[in-house]
């Protein structure tokens, strides 16, 4: 039987990290709080015992105000742990001590991980490790997870604590009134048979928590006692006034905890953090500097990953394509199988991965913003505007994480507190484009805007993020009135990325890519190639094929927007399943084994600059794919949303394309 | 005892926290953050959207409705 340890702490305290280095798994870490929003098991051999090791979403107090800090609170509570590690961040222990005063309350077995004790070091800030250990009742192990220092100790140090009984626990006093109180509720609880210590119980009635009148509602035990009912109703009015109460105690035994056994240099003097935010936070400043970074983002990728790395994978996909079909043809293979693969497969799918280059600079540069500790700031800019529409600066953070894919921006939401902020930031999400969507822009950057590409880009990124935001002030008018949430969000030093982080983040993004290409993209590009040489006898990918008459038949819709092709039709509908598909379709119909350049020219043939544009707008903003929409059902729980979610997008992006292409032609555009 | 809100102090100014009137949710996650009773916070920036303060030497932006609601003894020097 493998024993389970937890890892719990503070939002951005370095707990993925150290599960990272544990488990010798690869999830995603950030320099921001609230990367991790759900449960992450991770398995590790050690000492000859299996351990299973669990990653929480980060949480200050077990209070649980957000959905991922009531996953963590959940699991904690649960006590599905043989021993908690308790992540503290050296240089702010007083406050991360919060937890682990609750922790000690609930009587789990636990170990303090005091993690970033370089930066403590490098901050002269100065721990008596023994002193701690002997305060709080637990062993304290110093770590370094980022450079993997002292997690075999911290193994060693939980693996025995699992097998020793549990030591005796510092007594916390929440003052005479309280103590009393708590003293006659643990009487009225004796002898009731419970699944939770007596003492935490009693503390968590008194708070008047909301967990703790659940249990009193379900446990028929405690439903019986006619005696504790009576004092809890007594008690009631007061919750409140405890609660706070009780927080000042807790504080006030960490300050004993801590009063000879931390000790910090005297005024500190202005950090590196804090002047970098004196600029980049600043109230004219910071919002122009959010958009040049982005600018600067989107130019450098192009650079990179289109002007010095762009044709390597096309290059390759070129000749390995001419290579297979041409030793099929020699070998005497059926003209179906060649045709299949040099035009379905070589040209569909190769005309998605040849973008891989400029993918991976994309993201390796996204993810040195995620890992440098700015993207909190982007959050701090942000607020003012997202607060005129009826949102909070925090929201900001799941659009961002958008950029990378729906699926997780759409879960980035589980940190706000407010569940208003939550549903209309799930909606809006979609229109963060996201990296599948980047090869569609580039075929059309490639046809029309060679020079431009970065600008192009960076306007069809702000567009979304345009959009976002008035459809947030929509939503927050109409459909989910209410007071706007507070904003508090934490601003973490920033930090020297480290490679590792940056390239699994890029790795993150880039085998979804892959992987996505692999199963989703390859199921559409056989089905839609199948439709399109169907039935025998017609003219292949023409309009007589049973995808050509789809295609046609759909397509007057997309008249007055430009595009009313049923190529377009079609690439935008298969787009629903991922959507690369869309360039992956638009390359198979317009074929050829050396795609890249073909579908360019192709499209240069079929669209004009204007339609590019209206085209580019619909795909910007047009249905979320099914992942994405399984998210939004999965996090909002209702199918409803899911549905609401697919049709405003289509119709919205309709509208969009539409205006773009009418507005234009008056300009005189083509 | 002369209380004043947080968004009176200017930055690099500091206070002692004394009350918090804002919902019951928000204050207790503000205490529970610790910005309790007697901590001590210095204003970092606070001229236009949300404040940054500094509690532990740690970094928290604050909106500025909630800064409002969380009443400060100023001290002259720390
Ligand atoms: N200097 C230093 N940085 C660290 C250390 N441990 C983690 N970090 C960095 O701290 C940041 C946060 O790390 P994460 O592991 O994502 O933190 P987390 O606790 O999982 O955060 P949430 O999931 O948001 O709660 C990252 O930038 C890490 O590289 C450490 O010991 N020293
Ligand atoms: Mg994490």
């Amino acid at each position: 039987m493998s024993k389970t340890i937890a890892l719990v702490g503070n939002p951005n305290s370095g707990k993925t990290t150290l599960f990272n280095a544990l488990t010798g798994s690869n999830h995603h870490v950030g320099n921001w709080p609230g990367v991790t929003v759900e449960k992450k098991v991770g398995y590790v051999r050690h000492g000859g015992v299996d351990y299973e090791i669990v990653d929480l979403p980060g949480t200050y107090s077990l209070g649980a105000y957000a959905e991922d800090e009531r996953i963590a609170r959940e699991f904690i509570l649960s006590q599905g742990a043989d021993v908690v590690i308790n992540v503290v961040d050296a240089t702010n222990i007083e406050r991360n001590l919060y937890l682990t005063t609750q922790l000690l309350e609930m009587n789990v077995k636990v170990v303090l991980a005091l993690n970033m004790v370089d930066e403590a070091e490098a901050k002269q800030i100065k721990v008596d490790l023994a002193g701690i250990s002997e305060r709080l009742g637990v062993p304290v192990v110093p770590t370094v997870a980022s450079r993997r220092k002292g997690i075999d100790i911290l193994l060693d140090t939980a693996a025995d604590l699992i097998n020793a009984p549990l030591n005796g626990r510092p007594h916390i006093t929440y003052g005479e009134d309280l103590d009393g109180k708590l003293a006659r509720l643990q009487d009225l609880l004796d002898g009731l048979r419970l699944d939770y210590p007596r003492q935490w119980l009693a503390l968590q009635l008194l708070e008047g928590d909301g967990y703790a009148e659940r249990l009193m509602q379900e446990n028929e035990v405690l439903k019986s006692s006619q005696e504790l009912a009576a004092f809890l109703s007594e008690l009631k009015p007061r919750a409140e006034q405890y609660q706070l109460e009780i927080v000042d105690y807790r504080y006030r035994f960490i300050s004993e905890v801590t009063a000879d056994t931390v000790c910090r240099p005297d005024e500190a003097v202005p950090t590196l953090t804090d002047k970098i935010d004196k600029i980049v936070t600043h109230k004219y400043f910071g919002l122009p500097i959010f958009a040049l970074i982005m600018l600067g983002v989107f130019q450098l990728t192009f650079a990179i990953g289109e002007e010095l790395l762009g044709g390597i994978v096309a290059g390759w996909i070129g000749v390995l394509g001419e290579f297979v079909t041409g030793g099929l043809s020699t070998m005497g293979a059926p003209e179906w199988l060649i045709s299949f693969l040099s035009e379905g497969v070589f040209a569909g799918l190769g005309a998605v991965v040849e973008f891989v280059p400029l993918i991976v600079v994309l993201y390796m540069l996204m993810g040195f913003l995620e890992d440098s500790g700015y993207m909190a700031r982007a959050a701090y800019v942000m607020d003012n505007i997202m607060r005129a529409v009826g949102l909070q600066g925090k929201s900001f953070i799941s659009m961002l994480v958008g950029f990378g894919c729906n699926v997780p921006g759409v879960m980035a939401t589980r940190t706000l507190e407010n569940k208003k902020d939550r549903m209309i930031a799930i909606l809006i999400n979609p229109f963060m484009s996201c990296g599948a969507k980047i090869p569609i822009y580039l075929v059309f950057i490639g046809a029309f805007f060679p020079e431009h590409g970065g600008l192009v880009m960076f306007s069809v990124y702000g567009l979304g993020i345009i959009v976002a935001l008035l459809m947030g002030k929509l939503f927050s008018a109409t459909l989910f009135k209410g007071e706007v949430s507070h904003f508090i969000l934490e601003l973490p030093p920033y930090r020297k990325p480290t490679l590792r982080n940056v390239l699994r983040n890029m790795w993150d993004n880039v085998s979804g890519f892959l992987v996505r290409a692999g199963t989703v993209i390859f199921a559409v590009v056989s089905l839609l190639w199948i439709l399109a040489v169907l039935p025998t006898g017609v003219e292949p990918y023409g309009p007589a094929s049973i995808l050509g008459r789809i295609g046609t038949f759909v397509a007057p819709i997309f008249r007055p927007a430009g595009f009313g092709t049923w190529q377009a039709a079609v690439g935008l509908f298969s787009g629903i399943a991922a959507k690369e598909s869309v360039v992956a379709t638009l390359g198979m119909v317009y074929a050829g084994v050396d795609s890249g350049v073909e579908l360019i020219e192709a499209i240069r043939s079929v669209f004009t600059p204007l339609t590019a544009v209206s085209f580019m707008v619909m795909t910007l903003l047009y249905t979320p794919c099914v992942a994405t929409l399984g998210t939004i059902k999965k996090e909002t729980g209702s199918t409803k949303w899911m549905a609401f979610s697919a049709v405003y997008t289509f119709v919205l992006g309709w509208f969009a394309a539409v205006l773009v292409y009418r507005v234009g032609l008056l300009l005189g555009f083509a | 005892m002369e209380l004043r809100s947080l968004v009176d102090l200017a930055a690099g100014e500091c206070g002692r926290v004394q009350r918090i009137a804002a919902g019951a949710n928000a204050t207790k996650r503000l205490y529970e953050m610790g910005f309790n009773t007697g901590a001590q916070v210095r204003v970092m920036k606070n001229d236009f959207g949300p404040l940054i303060v500094a509690l532990e030497g740690n970094k928290i932006a604050l909106g500025r409705g909630l800064a409002e609601k969380m009443l400060v003894k100023k001290l002259e020097r720390l």
